[in-house]
């Protein structure tokens, strides 16, 4: 029985017809797709912290607006894919205390520290460029509330790497030591970058079985060769230099060769020793322990006034 | 202390006069004004809707995805409810 | 229409509030009780901020010359803020953060209903924007301050205490600065005196139901108006100026 209703599953897969939250899915199906869309869930909130950091010293009242409605956006980003994961059978609550106690993980990234006014350049192009061209294959994911989700998430992030761009150009076009600024932010914003596919494909050992359940469309090395072919004329335009000394155009592949990535530093900022890692986890426990009496609050009013609504109706009916 | 999660509730929402509630996504609140409040807050920022409906999640009933093909194929071979079923001349146009 | 002078000082009463607090707002981001609520806020400091734009570009078109809404709010220093001193009091917790929010939305809400009928277009048409922001800033500050009010023993106290710290600097909203004073007396700017009574009974209301009670200590703290700012203003400025003061100039 267990085998038929697994090729069910296959079958359908294989038929792109989307799987929805009370079908029977495998175990494992289920167990795999709550890791990735909590982590991702995770990398949101996390993600407000680099970026938030800034809202209140943003140059100019066009961009604090920018900044607030994007760092927003992550947030609201962060619901929708928590959201999805409850339909999985995990509480959100379940899922911050994962990411409180350090068992969940969530994008690496997000433990680099943003020094200067370029950081949130750089972040909307690059990071964001990168999590757009992971997120636009998750659009059609097999699982029907993630995929909803992304197709949400991809419709407002389309203007959050614009206004990264934005911020890198006008930096590019100022005075010599703005343009510096950008520059120094490629360069410690691209590697990082580059790391958000994750491990070589050859070293990602989940990579076949989420492409069989269609979670995975693309290969970690195929979009990461993607995001480096779209970014180079993208920093020509620019005027600054991607931190590579091995970049440079292959005729025959047709595509942009590039340096070897440091999985080392990869591997210890995944591990917890990144420069931010304590920070940024930090801020999350704090905010939640420093809210706890305010959910708290919010749940005892609701109970009350439930009650005396009932009472006054008991009364009515007496 | 209690450690109560908010509950869950089902957003719908009107883009626009004329159109039906379409569900849209899930939230947390505490009491109802709040649930249609933060739906307001997390769904509607870019002008996605003119109202809202939320139900808290555990009040919503489903139909059983094992029973998809006793409830939904018995209506396939039911043609004869479609207009093109039926076979008139082509001179009447528009019927 | 209006004297420029005072209209362009007048603007900036007005502007500088939203602005100060809309950048308190905006320090919630990423910090909030509860994802929901995270977002909330924000719409409110993108309300504020927004607000505070449209009235930073209609002194600076005042102003004249070289002046926008960002020379206008980024390149004074802290005696030239007319901001009142509730705005720029530091969050603390969501019980100060609402309670600070609750006061100043209905002076907010006040006010705007006023200047939706002020002799001066321009500010007439702000007017007519905000008022519904504000409308709703004070629905949702008003929900919390009774649901926390009323909620558990704990948040009672904490909200109790929010109120007892702030209470004292909601009587500078109602003396009217030298400017606010010309202004009225010009007919473009509500009687600060009218609005008092109605804030009065909207807070007594709102309190009441909160189960909160206004402080018996009633001294008022005042000088924001006038520019004689608390500490905090400083920071918050030097956060606010920092990328415009070490590069000036430059555009961003």
């Amino acid at each position: 029985m267990e085998i038929n209703l697994e090729e069910a599953f296959q079958k359908r897969i294989d038929e792109e017809i989307k799987i929805e939250p009370r079908d029977w899915m495998p175990e494992k199906y289920r167990k795999t797709l709550l890791r990735q869309i909590s982590q991702h869930a995770h990398s949101e909130i996390v993600g407000m912290l680099p970026e938030g950091n800034w809202i209140t010293r943003a140059p100019n009242l066009r961009r604090k607006v920018a900044l607030l409605a994007k760092v927003q956006d992550e947030a609201g980003h962060g619901l929708y894919l928590y959201s999805a994961a409850e339909t999985l059978g995990m509480t959100r609550d379940e899922m911050l205390a994962e990411l409180h106690s350090g068992k969940a993980k969530y994008s690496s990234i997000f433990n680099y520290p943003t020094l200067t006014w370029a950081d949130m350049g750089a972040i909307g192009w690059l990071v964001d460029g990168a999590a757009i061209m992971n997120q636009v294959p998750l659009c059609r994911a097999s699982y029907g509330p993630y995929a909803r989700a992304m197709v949400r998430v991809c419709k407002e992030e389309s203007f959050h790497q614009r206004q990264g761009y934005e911020i890198m150009l006008t930096l590019c076009q100022g005075t010599p030591e703005q343009k510096a600024m950008a520059q120094d932010a490629l360069n410690r914003w691209w590697w990082p970058s580059m790391m958000m596919f994750g491990p070589n494909d050859d070293n990602s050992p989940n990579s076949a079985q989420s492409t069989k359940w269609k979670i995975k469309r693309f290969s970690n090395d195929e979009l990461r060769q993607k995001f480096v072919d779209v970014s180079v004329p993208q920093a020509e335009i620019l005027g600054i230099t991607i931190p590579d000394a091995d970049l440079k155009w292959n005729e025959a592949r047709g595509h942009y060769d590039f340096g070897v990535i440091n999985w080392d530093e990869f591997n210890q900022v995944v591990a917890g020793n990144g420069p931010c890692n304590k920070q940024r986890l930090k801020a999350r426990v704090d905010a939640w322990e420093n809210g706890a009496w305010v959910r708290e609050a919010a749940v005892a009013y609701a109970e009350k006034r439930e009650k005396r609504k009932q009472n006054t109706e008991n009364t009515n009916a007496a | 202390m209690s450690n109560k999660e908010w509950p869950l509730w089902e957003v719908f929402i009107r883009a626009k006069q004329g159109l039906n509630h379409k569900h849209v996504g899930s939230l947390h609140a505490a009491d109802v004004k709040m649930a249609i409040e933060n739906a307001r807050d997390v769904y509607t920022r870019r002008m996605e809707g003119v109202s809202i409906w939320v139900v808290e999640s555990k009040n919503l009933h489903a139909s059983e995805p094992s029973e998809q093909e006793e409830f939904f194929d018995p209506a396939n071979d039911k043609i004869y409810r479609h207009p093109t079923f039926y076979i008139l001349p082509e001179e009447l146009n528009h019927m | 229409m209006a004297d420029k002078d005072l209209l362009y000082n007048y603007t900036l009463h007005l502007a500088d509030n939203s602005m100060i607090l809309g950048q308190r707002c905006g320090e919630w981001c990423g910090h909030g009780p509860v994802l929901e609520q995270d977002i909330a806020l924000t719409n409110i400091a993108l309300d504020l901020i927004g607000e505070a734009r449209s009235l930073y570009q209609l002194a600076a078109s005042l102003k004249g010359g070289t002046a926008t809404e960002d020379t206008v709010a980024f390149l004074r220093d802290v005696l030239a803020y007319r901001n009142v001193l509730l705005v720029e009091q530091p969050n603390t917790d969501w019980a100060y953060t609402i309670v600070r929010q609750f006061f100043y939305d209905v002076f907010h809400f006040y006010l705007h209903s006023e200047l939706m009928n002020s002799s001066e277009e321009r500010l007439k048409n702000i007017a007519t924007k905000t008022i519904k922001e504000v409308t709703y800033h004070l629905k949702w500050s008003s929900e919390w301050m009774i649901r926390l009010g009323d909620g558990t023993d704990l948040s009672r106290e904490k909200m109790q205490d929010a109120v007892n710290g702030l209470w004292e600097f909601t009587g500078e909203l109602f003396m009217s600065s030298a400017i606010e004073q010309k202004a009225f007396e010009a007919g473009f700017a509500p009687d600060l005196n009218i609005l008092k009574p109605l804030w009065q009974e909207k807070v007594e209301d709102v309190l009441a139901e909160s189960t909160l009670f206004i402080p018996e200590k009633n001294y008022q703290q005042k000088g924001g108006k006038t520019g004689v700012h608390s500490e905090h203003m400083g920071f918050i400025l030097a956060d606010m100026q920092f990328l415009q003061r070490a590069y000036p100039g430059a555009n961003w």
